[in-house]
């Protein structure tokens, strides 16, 4: 076989490819209406890491387009119900889960298809975790994975992201500079704006300014009060003040156990359960 | 030192910083009573004058207030009882003002004596007193009962009040030429009367620092 019959081979098998996941994204895309919003529902949760039960018979209903911030000492499972909620414990291996967790009204451990929920439940992290690829490509990754090829369209969905993720001033100037020479605080708005690109209904928040300064965080915090006129965010924040400042709802977990869950001002001025007043008060944890 | 231990010094500094302001506040009431009682123009004079030290001490405790909501950012029933601690303090400042213009009276009045002697606005501040001190205890000592208590003593007050008024009236109609001292009566019994009800809120900003609810 000539290397123009190997690079003909290669281009039909590309094309095959590309045939088939287009045919895919067609399919999920058919079903994005699958979440008819960004409500999210959890029934009785119970988890086990192994014999270690880390959520034990959660269940709480987190309202569309809302700011709903978790709150407790460490290992209380705040992060470990925050990753059931786009199935990021599926690989952990040990890892049980019972309960029903709905986003937008479907059970997402039954019907949903993982990529499409993740695509509709984004998802950003403590430390920033960039590609080592152009600003302009790691905005693009995810609607490249979905389908998407148009140059115009890509584009605009670069400009549209950055926009929301209220950087598109400081990089629209250096669009082909690799994303790995901005500063903290920039790549983890980057990484909300990446999360942006597909369109979720919900952001899912792990600790996202726990290693920034305080403009940086004060900006993530001013995006994250803006983002919620469109998707619901979830936040998990150690910081009681940042919870305060941008939540419409908290929840505080303990020793796996959804203490309580009310509106963020009822439970920072008049906690109902003693175990909460003694952790936001600093008697304990 | 942990944040929690800074903290409560903070607040155990600021509950002291109520009681002086609580007993300069009390002391200017009984001596301006005293001043009215014995006429002494003197006493009432000082007694005025002592004002601006309680105003003093309503900024002391106010800037307190504020500089631990600043630095601890306090919650739930610590926030509580900063916030009641700041309203408080307006409600003293203005008894001290109240007690103030009773001394105004007196040196207002004339050097003649009274057509009656004072009896029932003397026990009237010996009550409105006592409650201003409860008011304030109830908040250093977390006691919801004395705080709520205040109430029935303010119905007590408002009684002795209208006894006074009705008083007032026949003197007057008695002999018209002692209507100035009685109208001096009757402002210095609805001074009283108003140091009782900012006890009775003062009362209700501990209810609020202690169960999260305010009337």
């Amino acid at each position: 076989m000539t290397r123009e019959d190997n690079t003909k081979n290669e281009k039909t098998q590309s094309d095959k490819k590309t045939n088939i996941l287009s045919g895919l994204i067609k399919k999920k895309e058919n079903s994005a209406d699958v979440f008819k919003d960004g409500s999210v529902s959890v029934k009785n949760a119970n988890l086990w890491y192994g014999d270690f039960q880390a959520l034990k018979d959660v269940s709480l209903e987190i309202p569309d387009r809302k700011v709903t911030a978790f709150i407790g000492p460490s290992g209380c499972g705040k992060s470990t119900l925050l990753k059931c909620l786009n199935r990021m414990n599926d690989l952990i291996e040990g890892c049980r889960i019972e309960g029903r967790f709905e986003v937008g009204g479907t059970d997402i451990y039954k019907s949903a298809d993982v990529n499409l929920l993740r695509k509709n439940v984004g998802m950003v992290f403590q430390k920033p975790n960039l590609f080592p690829m152009s600003i302009y490509d790691n905005i693009c990754y995810g609607p490249r994975t979905h389908g998407i090829r148009k140059k115009s369209e890509l584009d605009e969905i670069v400009e549209r992201s950055l926009k929301e993720a209220a950087m598109w001033d400081e990089a629209k100037n250096r669009l082909s500079k690799s994303a790995l020479g901005m500063s903290g605080g920039q790549q983890q708005r980057l990484c909300i704006a990446r999360a942006l690109a597909v369109r979720p209904k919900v952001l899912l928040l792990d600790e996202p300014t726990s290693a920034l300064d305080p403009i940086s965080t004060g900006k993530i915090e001013e995006l994250t009060s803006e983002l919620k006129k469109e998707l619901t965010v979830i936040i998990v924040t150690h910081n009681m003040q940042q919870a305060t400042r941008i939540a419409d709802k908290t929840a505080f977990f303990l020793l796996g156990e959804l203490i309580e869950y009310s509106d963020t001002e009822e439970l920072f001025i008049n906690p109902e359960d003693p175990r909460t007043e003694r952790y936001i008060t600093g008697k304990f944890g | 030192m942990s944040t929690r231990n800074r903290y409560e010094q903070e607040l155990k500094a600021i509950s002291d910083e109520l009681i002086a302001m609580q007993r300069a506040v009390e002391r200017a009431i009984d001596r301006a009573i005293e001043a009215f009682v014995t006429k002494d123009k003197t006493l009432a004079a000082g007694t005025a004058e002592n004002d601006v030290e309680i105003n003093r001490m309503e900024r002391d405790i106010e800037q307190h207030c504020l500089k631990v909501l600043l630095m601890e950012h306090p919650v739930a029933g610590d926030f509580r009882e900063i916030t009641a601690a700041l309203k408080m303090i307006t409600d003293l400042e203005r008894i001290g003002d109240q007690a103030r213009d009773i001394c105004e009276i007196v040196l207002q009045s004339g050097d003649g004596e009274y057509v009656k002697k004072p009896e029932h606005i003397p026990r009237m501040a010996k009550i409105v007193s006592g409650m201003v001190k409860d008011s304030v205890y109830s908040y250093v000592n977390r006691d919801l009962a004395v705080a709520t208590s205040l109430d029935k003593h303010d119905d007590i007050v408002d009684n002795i009040f209208v006894e006074i008024k009705d008083e007032i009236v026949n003197i007057i109609r008695a002999n018209k030429d002692n209507a100035e001292q009685a109208v001096y009566f009757l402002m210095i019994a609805k001074y009283l009367e108003r140091i009782a009800d900012h006890a009775v809120n003062i009362g209700e900003w501990v209810e609020y620092a202690i169960t999260g609810s305010h009337h």
